[in-house]
C-alpha cells in the first residue's frame, strides 16, 4: 500500500472517536471492583470488631494511605498515558501515601504503646496480608492494564508498574477492613512488600502488554 | 520551523472536531518530516535507510490510532514525535540493533524537496491479506481503489455505518499485527 493511500484511509476514519483513556479506566476498574470484592467476602471478610475498630485513629490511617496510593497512581497512570509525559513533575505525587504512612509512624511513636515496637510490626496477619492483597489486587490490575492500553504510554513497563501500585493500593483498602493489625508500622513493613510484588508484576505485564 | 508546527496544531484541532480535509492535510505535511527522520534513524543503525516507508506507515497507523491521547490545549509537535520516536526504536529493535533515538531528530528535520528514493512500503499491504475478508475487502476499496465509504458501502451491500466499524476494525487489527510480526 502506498503511503498516500494510507493516509487517505486513515483521513476517511477520521470520524471515529476514541473514548478518552480515563473513561476506559475507570469503566474497567468499575467492572473488576465486584469481583475483587467478592474474592474479598468470600475469602476474608469484615473483621468483627470493626465498629469498635473505627475509633481507633490507626485503623481509619489504613484506607488514607491505602486511598492516596490508589488515588496518586491513577492521576499518574492517566498522564503516563500520553505519549510525551514523563514521571517528571508528577512522580512525587506517589512519595503522597509514604508521607502520610510515616507521620502516621511518628505519631504512633509518641504515644504510650501496649505492646513492644517489633511486636507490632510484625503483628498477627503478615502471612494473610501478603496472600490477600495480591490476590485481590490482580483483578483490579487486569482493569487497569486494559483500560491503560487505550493510551500510549512511552515507556510501557513504567506504566505497567503504576498500574500495579494503583491495584495495591485498591486491594490494600478492601484487606484493611479484615486486618486487625492497625500499627503504621504493620502497614509500612507487609502492606509495602505486598504492594511491591504486584507492582513487579505491573511491570513485568505492562512492558509486554503495554507497547503501543 | 515555530510556524510549521503551530500550522499542524490548528490542522489537528480541526481534525478533532471533525474535519477530515484538514486531517488529510496535516497527515500529508507531517509525512516528509517522519520520513526524514525515519531514514536518519535507519542510516544510525547501519541499516538500509530506503527502508523507511514501512517505518513511516507504522508511525501514521500509531498517530491515528492513538489521537485521542493528544491533548488539544498542547502543542501538536512534541506528541506526535514522541510517537514518532517510540515506533522508530521499536522498528529498530525490531531490525536487531538497539539504538537511541534523539528528539531532535525529529524537530530539527527540515523536509528536503526532491522525494528521496524509497522501497514501497511492504509490511502493511502484507498484513492486509491476514485481515478478516470483510475488514480486507472495505480497506481495499477504500485504499487501494480510492472508493468512497458511500460507494464502498454500495459496492458490499452494507450499510455506511457497517463500513465505518469495518474500516476502524480493519486498521486497529492491521495495526496489532504489525506490532506482534
Amino acid at each position: 500500500m502506498e503511503t498516500d493511500q494510507l493516509i487517505r484511509t486513515l483521513a476517511a476514519d477520521n470520524a471515529h472517536r476514541a473514548r478518552p483513556v480515563g473513561f476506559v479506566l475507570a469503566l474497567a476498574l468499575l467492572a473488576a471492583a465486584p469481583v475483587s470484592v467478592a474474592m474479598f467476602f468470600a475469602g476474608w471478610g469484615v473483621r468483627p470488631d470493626v465498629m469498635t475498630a473505627m475509633h481507633n485513629p490507626f485503623f481509619d490511617l489504613k484506607f488514607v494511605v491505602t486511598l492516596a496510593l490508589a488515588i496518586s497512581a491513577i492521576a499518574v497512570g492517566l498522564h503516563l498515558s500520553r505519549p510525551e509525559a514523563s514521571l517528571q513533575g508528577w512522580g512525587w505525587l506517589l512519595l503522597i501515601p509514604a508521607g502520610i504512612l510515616l507521620a502516621g509512624i511518628g505519631s504512633e511513636m509518641m504515644m504510650p504503646q501496649r505492646l513492644p515496637m517489633m511486636t507490632r510490626l510484625i503483628g498477627s496477619n503478615s502471612m494473610i496480608c501478603l496472600t490477600a492483597v495480591p490476590l485481590m489486587s490482580l483483578p483490579f490490575l487486569a482493569a487497569a492494564l486494559l483500560g491503560l492500553r487505550h493510551g500510549a504510554p512511552a515507556r510501557p513497563a513504567v506504566e505497567g508498574a503504576i498500574a500495579g501500585l494503583l491495584s495495591a493500593g485498591l486491594a490494600a483498602t478492601l484487606y484493611a477492613s479484615h486486618c486487625t493489625d492497625d500499627s503504621p508500622l504493620f502497614v509500612a513493613t507487609w502492606y509495602s512488600i505486598a504492594t511491591a510484588l504486584v507492582t513487579a508484576i505491573g511491570a513485568l505485564a505492562g512492558s509486554k502488554l503495554l507497547r503501543f | 520551523m515555530r510556524e510549521r508546527e503551530d500550522e499542524w496544531t490548528g490542522l489537528m484541532r480541526l481534525a478533532i472536531s471533525g474535519d477530515s480535509v484538514a486531517y488529510h492535510r496535516l497527515l500529508k505535511a507531517v509525512t516528509p518530516v517522519l520520513r526524514a527522520a525515519a531514514r536518519r534513524g535507519l542510516a544510525r543503525a547501519g541499516q538500509p535507510v530506503d527502508q523507511s516507508e514501512d517505518i513511516v506507515q507504522d508511525i501514521l497507523l500509531a498517530v491515528h490510532l492513538k489521537r485521542h491521547t493528544w491533548d488539544a490545549n498542547a502543542p501538536f509537535a512534541p506528541w506526535l514525535f514522541a510517537i514518532a520516536r517510540n515506533k522508530l526504536i521499536d522498528q529498530l529493535r525490531r531490525r536487531g540493533r538497539r539504538v537511541f533515538v534523539n528528539i531532535d531528530d525529529f524537530a530539527e528535520t527540515i523536509p528536503s524537496e526532491s522525494a528521496p528514493e524509497t522501497v514501497p512500503a511492504g509490511e502493511v499491504a502484507a498484513q492486509l491479506q491476514s485481515l478478516p475478508a470483510r475488514q480486507r475487502d472495505v480497506l481495499q476499496s477504500i485504499a487501494v481503489e480510492s472508493a468512497s465509504i458511500k460507494d464502498t458501502a454500495a459496492k458490499f451491500a452494507m450499510s455506511e455505518g457497517a463500513v465505518r466499524v469495518a474500516l476502524h476494525r480493519g486498521l486497529a487489527s492491521l495495526t496489532a499485527k504489525l506490532r506482534e510480526q
